[in-house]
C-alpha cells in the first residue's frame, strides 16, 4: 500500500536481465534528461553573477570570469523588491492561513461521509480548477471595484483564498482518509463530541498533511501572477512576480543583469519549501486524483 | 500526543471487540462544518462565474457612463466574425495539444526511467522540483535570457556545433511558437513524470517478475501490468494538463506577450487584452464562455474515465 514500498523494491530487485547496451540507453536517456532541466536555471544564475561587460561579449561564458554582487544591487535600486517581497509575503501567509482553516473541516465531512453531496462536491473540486480564470477574474474585477478592493492586498488575498479552496479540498481530503475512522468512533465510544474528536484525535494526526496543504497554497500564491497583474495596479501595491515583469521594459530591452539577479531571488523561497514537501504534495495529489 | 496513542490504541482494540457504526445521518453538525468553505466557494467562485456567464450576453465596458445592456447573441456573432479570435483559438489548441503530448510521453517515458535502479536517480528527481516550483514569470524570463540572441546560451551552443547563430528565436514569425511550446513542456513535464511515478510505485512489484520469468518482454509487461496499473493516474493527469495548458497565461505573457505579430496570442491573452486593455467585459465574457464549452468537452471526457475506472 505505502509508496514507500515500491521504492525499495526496485533498489533490492535484480538487474541482471537489464543488458549492458539498454543501461547505456537508460544513462543517456537520464543524462540529457538531467541537461535539459538544469540548464536554463544554471544559465540564469550564471547570468545574475555577471559583471555587465561578460554580458555584452560575443561570446556569452558558462561561468563568469569575473563574478560580482552588482546586478543584485542594481536590482534593489531600480525596483522596489523589497517592498513587492513583504506584499508576496503578506497575500500568500493570509491566503494560505485562511485556506486550510477554511477547508480542514469541509475536508473532513467530505471524506467521511461519502455521498451524492460529497462526491458533487469533489467534481466541483476539479472543474472549478479548469475554468479560464479571465471568466471569473471580470465579475470579481466589478465587485471588488464596488468594494473599494482593486488595488488593494486584502482584495487579493480574497481571490486567493477561494482560488486555493478548493485545491486544498482536494489534498485534505486524501490525507483524512488515510486516517483510520476507528479512532473517531473509539473517542465517541469515550464520550468525546464530534468537534473535540476533531481537534483532539484528528487534527494532531492531520497536522503534516494540514501543514504540506498550507505550504503548496502558500507557493502558488507566491508565484501567481494574473490575478496580482489584474487587480493591483500601483507600484507599492504590487507583488514580486509582478514587479519583475517591469525589469522586461519596452519591447524586451532589458537590462539583463539585475532581471536574472531578481528572478534567481523571488525563486528561493518557493524552491527551499518545495524541496521540503514535495513527497507530501505528489501523495497528496495523487490520493485526491485516484481516490474521490 | 500521550491521549492520542492511547485512543488509537484502545480504539483499535474497541473496534476489534465490538464494531460500533454510529448512525448519523442528516445530522446537522456536518453542515456546520461544510459552510465555512463552502459560503467563499460560493459567493467568491460560483457566483463570479455565474455574473461572467451572464457578462457574455451584454455590452458591459470599462469606464463607460451608458448604463450596461443586454445584446442577446452579438457578443458570440461578433466572435464568430474576428479573425484574431479563430487564430488565437487555433493556436491555443496547437499549444495545448504541442505540451501537453511530449509533456505526457516524456514524463511517462521519464517516470519508466526513473523508476529502474539507475545511479543518478536521485538528483533528476531532486532537479525535478526545479521547473515545478518556480513561478511562471521567472520561468519565463528565464527562458527569454536562454533564448536571447546575443547573450544566450543557445545560440552559443547551436554556433559551437555549426549549427544556425545569432536566432532570434522568440520573435521569429516561425520560430516564437515552436520556443514558447518547448518551454511549456520543460516546465510542466517534471510534474508529470513526479505523478507518474507515484503510480508506477503503487503498481505491484511480484506481478512484473512473474511476468518477466513467464518470459515476458518489455514492452508486453508494460502493457499488461504496468499501464493498467497507472492507467487512473495518467489519465488524471494528461487530462488537466490539457485544461491547464489551454488556460495558460503568464508564461507566454513573459516570454512574446503574443507577439510576434499574434503568432503565440494564446486565447487567454487575447481575452486579457480585450478585458483589461480594451476595457470590452462583455466581449471578453463571451470568449471565455466558448473557452468553457471546449473545456467543458474534455472535462466530460475526463470524468468518463474517472467513473469508468471507479466502477472497474
Amino acid at each position: 500500500m505505502g509508496p514507500r514500498r515500491g521504492v525499495r523494491a526496485s533498489r533490492a530487485a535484480p538487474v541482471s536481465r537489464t543488458s549492458r547496451a539498454a543501461r547505456a540507453g537508460q544513462y543517456a536517456a537520464l543524462a540529457a534528461y538531467l541537461v535539459f532541466l538544469a540548464f536554463p536555471f544554471l544559465w540564469l544564475v550564471s547570468t545574475a553573477f555577471k559583471p555587465a561587460r561578460e554580458l555584452g561579449s560575443l561570446h556569452p561564458t558558462w561561468i563568469p570570469d569575473h563574478p560580482t554582487l552588482g546586478n543584485f544591487r542594481r536590482a534593489f535600486a531600480e525596483q522596489p523588491l523589497v517592498h513587492a517581497a513583504l506584499n508576496s509575503l503578506l497575500a500568500a501567509v493570509c491566503a494560505a492561513v485562511i485556506a486550510v482553516v477554511l477547508a480542514t473541516p469541509t475536508a473532513f465531512v467530505l471524506a467521511r461521509r461519502p455521498g451524492r453531496a460529497a462526491a458533487a462536491a469533489t467534481g466541483w473540486v476539479v472543474v472549478s480548477q479548469a475554468f479560464p480564470f479571465v471568466l471569473v477574474i471580470i465579475p470579481l474585477f466589478l465587485v471588488l471595484k464596488s468594494l473599494h478592493l482593486v488595488n488593494s492586498v486584502p482584495g487579493l488575498v480574497l481571490v486567493y483564498v477561494v482560488w486555493s479552496l478548493p485545491f486544498a479540498l482536494w489534498m485534505l481530503v486524501g490525507y483524512v482518509r488515510a486516517v483510520p475512522p476507528e479512532l473517531e468512533e473509539a473517542a465517541a465510544m469515550d464520550g468525546a463530541g464530534r468537534l473535540r474528536t476533531l481537534v483532539s484525535v484528528v487534527a494532531p494526526l492531520l497536522a503534516p498533511g494540514i501543514v504540506a496543504t498550507a505550504l503548496f497554497a502558500f507557493i502558488t500564491a507566491w508565484n501567481e501572477f494574473f490575478f496580482a497583474l489584474v487587480l493591483l495596479k500601483t507600484p507599492e501595491k504590487q507583488t514580486l512576480p509582478v514587479v519583475l515583469t517591469h525589469f522586461l521594459g519596452a519591447e524586451g530591452a532589458a537590462d539583463l543583469g539585475p532581471l536574472a539577479a531578481a528572478a534567481f531571488l523571488a525563486t528561493l523561497p518557493s524552491l527551499v519549501i518545495f524541496a521540503v514537501i514535495q513527497k507530501r504534495i505528489t501523495g497528496g495529489m495523487l490520493a485526491g486524483a485516484v481516490k474521490s | 500526543m500521550r491521549t492520542i496513542r492511547t485512543i488509537r490504541r484502545e480504539g483499535v482494540k474497541v473496534t476489534a471487540a465490538a464494531p460500533v457504526r454510529t448512525g448519523r445521518r442528516a445530522d446537522p453538525g456536518a453542515w456546520f462544518l461544510v459552510l465555512p468553505a463552502l459560503v467563499p466557494i460560493l459567493l467568491l467562485s460560483v457566483g463570479p462565474l455565474l455574473y461572467g456567464l451572464a457578462l457574455a450576453f451584454t455590452d458591459a465596458q470599462s469606464g463607460r457612463t451608458e448604463p450596461t445592456r443586454w445584446v442577446g447573441l452579438r457578443g458570440f456573432q461578433d466572435l464568430l466574425h474576428d479573425r484574431l479570435f479563430w487564430e488565437s483559438f487555433r493556436i491555443g489548441l496547437v499549444w495545448a495539444a504541442g505540451v501537453t503530448v511530449p509533456q505526457f510521453l516524456l514524463g511517462l517515458g521519464l517516470a519508466l526511467l526513473l523508476s529502474q535502479n539507475l545511479r543518478l536517480r536521485w538528483l533528476a528527481r531532486s532537479l525535478a522540483i526545479i521547473p515545478w516550483a518556480m513561478p511562471e514569470v521567472v520561468v519565463g524570463i528565464m527562458w527569454r535570457l536562454v533564448y536571447h540572441p546575443d547573450a544566450g546560451v543557445l545560440g552559443e551552443i547551436l554556433s559551437g556545433l555549426g549549427l544556425a547563430g545569432d536566432t532570434d528565436w522568440l520573435s521569429g514569425l516561425a520560430t516564437a511558437l515552436p520556443a514558447v511550446v518547448v518551454v511549456g513542456i520543460w516546465a510542466g513535464m517534471p510534474q508529470t513524470t513526479v505523478v507518474l511515478l507515484a503510480g508506477l510505485q503503487n503498481t505491484p512489484h511480484e506481478l512484473h517478475e512473474a511476468a518477466a520469468l513467464d518470459g515476458a518482454g518489455a514492452w508486453r509487461r508494460f502493457r499488461t501490468v504496468t499501464w493498467p496499473a497507472i492507467r487512473p493516474v495518467a489519465l488524471s493527469v494528461s487530462a488537466l494538463n490539457l485544461i491547464w495548458n489551454f488556460n495558460s497565461f503568464a508564461l507566454v505573457y513573459v516570454l512574446t506577450n503574443g507577439g510576434p505579430g499574434g503568432r503565440t496570442r494564446l486565447p487567454m491573452l487575447f481575452a486579457y487584452e480585450e478585458a483589461f486593455r480594451y476595457g470590452q467585459f462583455g466581449y471578453a465574457a463571451a470568449m471565455g464562455c466558448v473557452m468553457v464549452a471546449v473545456i467543458s468537452v474534455l472535462l466530460a471526457v475526463y470524468l468518463a474515465g474517472r467513473l469508468r475506472e471507479g466502477d472497474a
